[in-house]
């Protein structure tokens, strides 16, 4: 009871049911920290604003705490906890530039260009579909 | 090459203070507290205290390689695939691409890890060679020469999903690890409480760059070891099967790879067990393992999307 995840990825979808077949009722974002209502495998059902429930994968959280924006304090508490993230820190956007203004050759606007590369559930669902395959158990 | 070296061994330390991970500051603190006291003395207390402390220190460290946040995962394997890129020309053919990302993404969304901090992404690369290489992101990719190996959805299927389970596995960031510990141990031992507080940046890029080629090396040079090519075959079975396409197509696949691969060459041949011995250890886990008669509403966009590569 009252346990919280946070959300570690860009982007994640709450869905109305433990499947990526489930409809999205809402978006959460890295770092939203999420109460946990009860767990079903790899799925978590979370608590949204406006007594909304809905489904996230386990694999989009994390029992840590994320922090955005970490001022000194805390990035000294954090040396000393299990239980912090620091986001943007490490390895990041900043050491991303510093490696390719040394590194000239390495093309990431190809990577730009792949990242863009992207497949709607509904696109999926067809895909399936047309292909005559029934999904069993799993993540979905 | 030394100052390099250096540079990884401040890694660890650079992390602490830059704000790795949790888990990397914490680990950073215990080697830190260990090595840190002043007298060393000679009672027996302090020497099991200081074996203590590295052991702990140890596993800290490769504890935190292996809790890399996904945010930090994306960084490297962006930076992975444009060295690929570099490499390597896209195959610009975007039915062809379209069509494997339709079949990855959905694959991915099955599979243990279907959440990455951005997403799983496919490209076909303009090559003869048969390879496929997958960052710790999520960008898989997939030769010309690969998808000639392939003579169905299944079988294409199963080489996406052997990449898969190379990201689900986390083999990319276990390639950093190994090297890593060792250093990082007697690192740490030697710098003691040195003051890493001039440029961060710098150091950590020269970290960054040290350990993206750790994992090029392994993923594009010389391989991962047997047991990772057998444990992403038998996360690629259950994922197969999961989806509803035949593990078997792995094995259709392997046996046509079997007498295309040219010996002595930098691809497959090079980097991966031999496709028999690959196949010996699907026979295990795959019931039915004879040619496959692929099913004809997947043949039909199968060939339609790859036609002419």
């Amino acid at each position: 009871m009252g346990e919280q995840f946070s959300v570690q990825v860009r982007d994640g979808q709450v869905r109305t049911k433990p499947s990526f077949l489930g409809a999205v009722i809402a978006t959460v974002h890295y770092g939203d920290r999420l109460a946990v209502v009860q767990s079903k495998e790899s799925w978590v059902e979370v608590a949204l604003p406006g007594s909304k429930q809905g489904w996230i994968h386990l694999s989009a959280l994390t029992e840590k705490e994320i922090i955005l924006n970490p001022n000194a304090q805390q990035v000294s508490q954090a040396a000393s906890s299990d239980e912090l993230a620091l986001a943007g820190k490490g390895f990041n956007k900043q050491v991303e530039e510093q490696f390719r203004k040394q590194n000239s050759q390495a093309n990431f606007a190809g990577v730009d260009k792949m990242e863009t590369f992207r497949v709607s559930q509904e696109e999926m669902a067809q895909f399936l579909k047309a292909g005559d395959l029934k999904p069993q158990g799993g993540a979905a | 090459m030394k100052a390099r070296r250096l540079n990884r061994r401040t890694f660890l330390a650079t992390g602490a203070r830059i704000g790795m991970t949790g888990l990397a500051l914490s680990g950073s603190s215990l080697l830190l507290q260990g090595f840190g006291f002043g007298d060393l003395g000679s009672t027996i207390e302090q020497a099991s205290k200081l074996t203590n402390s590295a052991t702990k220190s140890f596993t800290a460290v490769s504890k935190a390689m292996e809790d890399i946040t996904p945010e930090q995962e994306y960084y490297i394997g962006r930076t992975i695939g444009a060295i690929v890129l570099n490499k390597y020309k896209p195959y610009e053919q975007e039915t062809g691409n379209r069509y494997l990302n339709l079949l990855g993404q959905t694959l991915a969304r099955f599979s243990d890890l279907p959440e990455l901090f951005d997403s799983y992404h496919f490209l076909i690369l303009d090559s003869a060679e048969i390879n496929a290489f997958a960052t710790p992101s999520g960008l898989v990719f997939v030769t010309r020469g690969m998808l000639q190996c392939c003579g169905h959805e299944d079988a294409l299927a199963a080489v996406l999903a052997h990449e898969i389970g190379h990201i689900q596995l986390k083999h990319g960031l276990h390639s950093i690890e190994k090297d890593r510990i060792t250093k990082a141990t007697s690192i740490l031992a030697i710098e003691g409480t040195k003051n890493f507080a001039k440029s961060d940046i710098a150091n950590l890029t020269s970290t960054f760059e040290d350990s993206i080629n750790d994992i090029t090396s392994a993923m594009i040079n010389n391989g991962y070891s047997r047991s990772f090519e057998n444990a992403a075959d038998a996360a690629a079975v259950t994922l197969l099967g999961r989806v509803g396409y035949n593990p078997a197509g792995l094995i259709d696949m392997l046996r046509i790879m079997s007498k295309q691969l040219k010996p002595g060459g930098l691809d497959f041949a090079k980097t991966h067990p031999s496709p028999e011995s690959r196949i010996e250890n699907l026979e295990k886990l795959v019931a039915e393992t004879g040619a496959q008669t692929p099913a004809a509403s997947q043949q039909r966009r199968f060939e339609a999307a790859l036609k002419g590569v």
